[in-house]
């Protein structure tokens, strides 16, 4: 038994491995640049309020949720529940960024399906989607009290999204010094 | 009569050039703006580029590329952008770096690597076929040898 002819079932391990790590990874996931960087600066028309302005000066002084969401998104209508939840039970801001949507249709949505933000800016255009890398909808954004990127969710929110990854990080956020 | 077909005169110019300031770039910018919608990945297509694909999101980063142009951003400053919000993903080709070595070397390795050993499987084949028998075993092969005639008469 030379140890040389163990070396096509170790390579034959090492492939299935190397295999096997694949096939836990989703390729559509892709890792956002914009993490532990400030969230880039924006001005927006409020929904409901078009004269009021949203920006990335709102996120400073707390942590936060920034939500990209939109009425025509299905994927969306499977996380609202749950940021529904999370604003009724929690003081929790969730800022929403309405991507290149339009107003009627919006409102309309959120009354269907409820209003947990607690502004909404309008990003008619998408350009702002642009800036924060945003290519598929739903999208969520972890930003810490100094206005930093800390975490960003790529899909609707699940329940373990939110225990095991978004609450913690939160908590351990808002624990942070100021 | 004069009037009327002056009219349409300057109308017709007028919705000729409406139809053609969507294309204002130069041949020079045409050509950058080719090989830059060639060079970047559409992220909701992820097999396709930019050029190619019909996403809405592609055709915004159209729209955002050509307008860089315009603007006067070089190439340099237009892929920047993309990657500074995109990451390095949305080139196209992947860079060339630590992370990507085993993307870009691996198959170049592992078939110099498959081509060596099949090679050294053949040498040691092909040595074992030629080899000179022993002194043994070439007096066993003679006295068989006489054993199989001696039968055979």
């Amino acid at each position: 038994m030379k140890a040389k002819n163990f070396i096509p079932l170790i390579a034959f391990i090492a492939l299935v491995a190397l295999l096997g790590v694949g096939l836990t990874l989703n390729p559509r996931e892709v890792p956002s640049p914009l993490i532990n960087k400030p969230a880039p600066a924006f001005a927006l028309p409020e929904l409901y309020e078009p004269e009021r302005e949203l920006g990335s000066q709102d996120f400073l002084g707390q942590v936060s949720l920034f939500n990209v969401w939109a009425s025509w998104c299905v994927s969306c209508r499977h996380e609202h529940p749950l940021l529904v939840e999370l604003a009724r039970r929690t003081d929790l801001p969730i800022y929403g960024l309405n991507y290149k949507d339009t107003r009627p249709e919006a409102k309309r949505w959120l009354q269907t399906f409820g209003n947990p933000y607690a502004a909404i800016a309008f990003d008619e255009a998408g350009r702002v989607g642009i800036d924060y890398g945003v290519y598929g909808v739903p999208e969520t954004y972890v930003i810490d009290r100094k206005g930093n990127i800390r975490y960003k969710q790529i899909g609707p929110i699940t329940v373990e999204d939110l225990n095991e990854t978004i609450l913690p990080l939160i908590k351990e956020l808002q624990n942070e010094p100021a | 009569m004069n009037r009327l077909s002056g009219l349409l005169a300057l109308s017709l110019s007028v919705w000729l050039l409406s139809a053609t300031t969507a294309f204002a770039l130069t041949p020079e910018e045409q050509a950058r703006f080719k090989h830059l919608t060639e060079e970047l990945r559409c992220l909701v297509c992820q097999n396709q580029t930019i050029a190619d694909s019909d996403a809405p999101l592609a055709k915004d980063l159209r729209d955002e590329i050509e307008k860089m142009i315009v603007a006067g951003n070089d190439n340099r400053q237009i892929i920047d952008f993309m990657v500074e919000r995109y990451g390095d993903f949305v080139l196209y080709r992947p860079p060339l770096n630590p992370t990507t070595w085993l993307l870009w070397f691996g198959p170049g390795v592992l078939l110099v690597g498959g081509l060596w050993i099949l090679l050294r499987q053949l040498k040691r084949q092909s040595a074992q076929q030629g080899g000179a028998l022993s002194e043994q075993e070439q007096t066993r092969l003679k006295t068989l040898l006489q054993d199989t005639s001696d039968a055979n008469e």
